[in-house]
């Protein structure tokens, strides 16, 4: 697909999203959260070029929703909240990533689980600051120095959420095609060979880690501020988990899998959780089961096989 | 620290017997999730769910035995057989329509299948048994408690969680360590996992030795499940909790013998159990901060041996 394709692919593709959520009105908040996480789950895809699945990047979602949730207090202003979050989350990513990187495979994915689990441990345990299970309301904040109505706040996350998409999602694209980009991929068939071309598979690792904590951290601050309320649940390893199906669920194979991905989640997940309340989990996992058997270049790859043959015919 | 020591002794002695309990469990969930793994190079994320499985199945057929009427001490077998029928039932099921399905795709792909499985397997267990707690502690009462000396005094405690965990854990142990060194099976085993490839051109059938090691893992994780039933009543997200601590003791274990499973599982279960006596903030982050410790020592795992790079 050329670049102009793709441009205008991503263009028309926000333009659906504000119709929808202008002719559906519940769906905004559903579109936010689903492009908040699609935010996280573009750093998934990152790691997933390089081979690595991590299994606890809720950890930087949760870290960035719980800064918004006490930094509201003192900086009620959202276009501060939101970057200082993001580059705290990347901050962590990075004390973190030096550690984590030194590892492949299972190593990778368990360390990432068990740190995330650590936050959540302290989130859930110190009630005195956290309020345990219960969560912590977010305070009213500005956007932009307005105090808006809810109406307009929403509207306001959801371009939010959709201009943060948009950016991260070209500067993927251009991190991809970009020498540290293709050399992810090396980590993925054969690390010695990277090494032996004089990279270093930590440091190509360790950068996309770092950006990748800085995408979920954005994500985590938009969640945040549309949910208005944080709980430990959000770096639970099943919040992680979700992230990685998300990943699947939409293909790894584009920065647009993430987005349809969680999109198609967000609504499968609203619509299981109406039809039948106590199984909607048991629906998602057979829609996972469904697409890896059948699809596995997820619902990207789907669109582009049937475009190909369509093409072709 | 010797006042210390005298006002929290007993404390200490019946943190020790907890943490060898608990770590009995978490042996045989941990064991049966390395087996699987070393087969099929999986990490089985629905693992916890067979153990909470396991443990609900027990715990149903228990109270199905009292409520006929029947003895007692036929509940101690009864957790035996629900484990087994949870193993035989479900294993073979999960390897022959699913994992089999994935053989060779990418890892993330076969990982995310039993992530799956996990959801499905949740949802499911919730809608046979409920979500309220189910209890069945007919083992546990029927031992009656013995009283431990430890030093002038003596602490008392359920001759199940100190005989019985303890003592099937310990048989487990012997008998697979036995069972993968002397017996052709076992060596069967060990070869698949060394190296499929070759394995299956000396002859052996690795989809055959694959099935069974799965069937096995999960009639061991249910198994740990249905041990742990009578001491701690069930509820939901029981398997969540199962699957990430059996993670960190594989994890900090590292691939491989089955010995290191046992003494990890001993170190985890131990640190937990102060944890809870002594700081109960940490007593989630425990096994974690043990794993982050041993990993930036040794990074193949307490027992692992560092892979030779390939180029």
């Amino acid at each position: 697909m050329s670049r102009t394709t793709e441009i205008l692919l991503a263009l028309a593709a926000a333009a659906l999203v504000l119709l929808l959520a202008w002719a559906v009105p519940w769906l905004r908040f559903v579109l936010t959260i689903a492009l908040a996480k699609g935010l996280a789950v573009l750093g998934i895809l990152l790691l997933l070029r390089a081979g690595q699945v991590s299994f606890g990047h809720a950890l930087f979602l949760a870290f960035a929703a719980y800064a918004v949730a006490f930094g509201a207090s003192t900086i009620p202003e959202a276009l501060i909240l939101l970057p200082l979050a993001a580059i705290g989350a990347a901050l962590l990513g990075l004390v973190i990533g030096l550690f984590v990187v030194r590892y492949r495979e299972i190593f990778f994915g368990m360390l990432n689980l068990a740190l995330s689990m650590v936050f959540y441990s302290l989130l859930e345990k110190f009630y005195a600051i956290t309020h345990g299970t219960d969560g912590i309301r977010l305070p009213p904040i500005t956007f932009a120095g307005q105090t808006l109505g809810s109406e307009a706040q929403g509207w306001a996350m959801l371009v939010l959420a959709l201009v943060l998409a948009l950016g991260f999602g070209a500067l993927v694209r251009t991190y991809l095609a970009s020498p540290m980009g293709q050399a992810l991929a090396g980590i993925k068939t054969r690390e010695a060979r990277l090494e032996f071309m004089g990279a270093s598979g930590r440091s190509v690792l360790l950068a996309a880690y770092v950006l990748s904590a800085l995408m979920a951290g954005a994500g985590g601050a938009v969640l945040a501020m549309t949910s208005r309320h944080v709980t430990p649940a959000l770096a639970y390893w099943t919040a992680s988990g979700e992230l990685v199906f998300i990943a699947i669920l939409g293909g790894a194979g584009s920065v647009f899998g993430p987005f349809l991905g969680a999109v198609a989640y967000e609504l499968t997940r609203v619509y299981a959780a109406a039809l039948v309340a106590d199984a909607w989990q048991m629906i998602l996992g057979m829609v996972l089961l469904l697409v890896i058997l059948f699809a596995p270049g997820g619902l990207w790859g789907m669109g582009r096989a049937l475009l190909a043959r369509r093409r072709a015919a | 620290m010797a006042d210390w020591l005298s006002q929290n002794g007993l404390l200490l002695g019946l943190a020790a017997l907890d943490g060898l309990s608990s770590a009995a469990a978490i042996f045989m969930v941990a064991v049966g999730l390395n087996l699987v793994f070393g087969v099929l190079r999986i990490l089985n994320i629905a693992h916890g769910s067979l153990y909470a499985i396991g443990g609900y199945a027990a715990a149903s057929l228990g109270l199905f035995l009292t409520a006929r009427g029947l003895p007692a001490w036929m509940s101690l077998p009864a957790l035996v057989v629900a484990a087994a029928l949870v193993g035989v039932l479900l294993g073979p099921l999960i390897e022959r329509l699913l994992l089999r399905r994935v053989e060779g795709q990418e890892p993330v792909l076969q990982l995310l299948v039993t992530f799956a499985l996990f959801m499905v397997l949740e949802d499911l267990q919730k809608l046979v048994w409920g979500v309220q707690p189910v209890v069945s502690d007919t083992p546990v009462r029927l031992l009656g408690n013995v009283e431990v000396p430890f030093g002038a005094d003596t602490i008392p405690f359920t001759a199940y969680q100190l005989f019985v965990l303890p003592g099937i854990a310990l048989l487990t142990l012997v008998g697979l360590a036995w069972f993968l060194r002397r017996t052709l099976a076992g060596r069967m085993i060990v070869a698949v996992t060394e190296d499929r490839e070759a394995a299956r051109a000396m002859g052996i059938d690795a989809a055959k030795v694959t099935l069974l090691c799965f069937t096995a893992g999960a009639a061991l994780a249910a198994l740990g499940g249905a041990l742990a039933s009578p001491t701690a009543s069930l509820v939901p997200g029981v398997g969540a909790q199962t699957i990430v601590l059996s993670f960190a003791v594989v994890a900090t274990a590292g691939l491989g013998r089955v010995e290191g499973a046992a003494v990890t599982a001993l170190l985890i279960g131990l640190g937990r159990a102060f944890a809870v006596y002594f700081e109960p903030e940490l007593e989630v982050v425990v096994p974690y901060i043990i794993m982050v410790l041993v990993l930036l020592v040794r990074p193949q795992g307490l027992f692992g041996t560092p892979e030779t790079r390939r180029i």
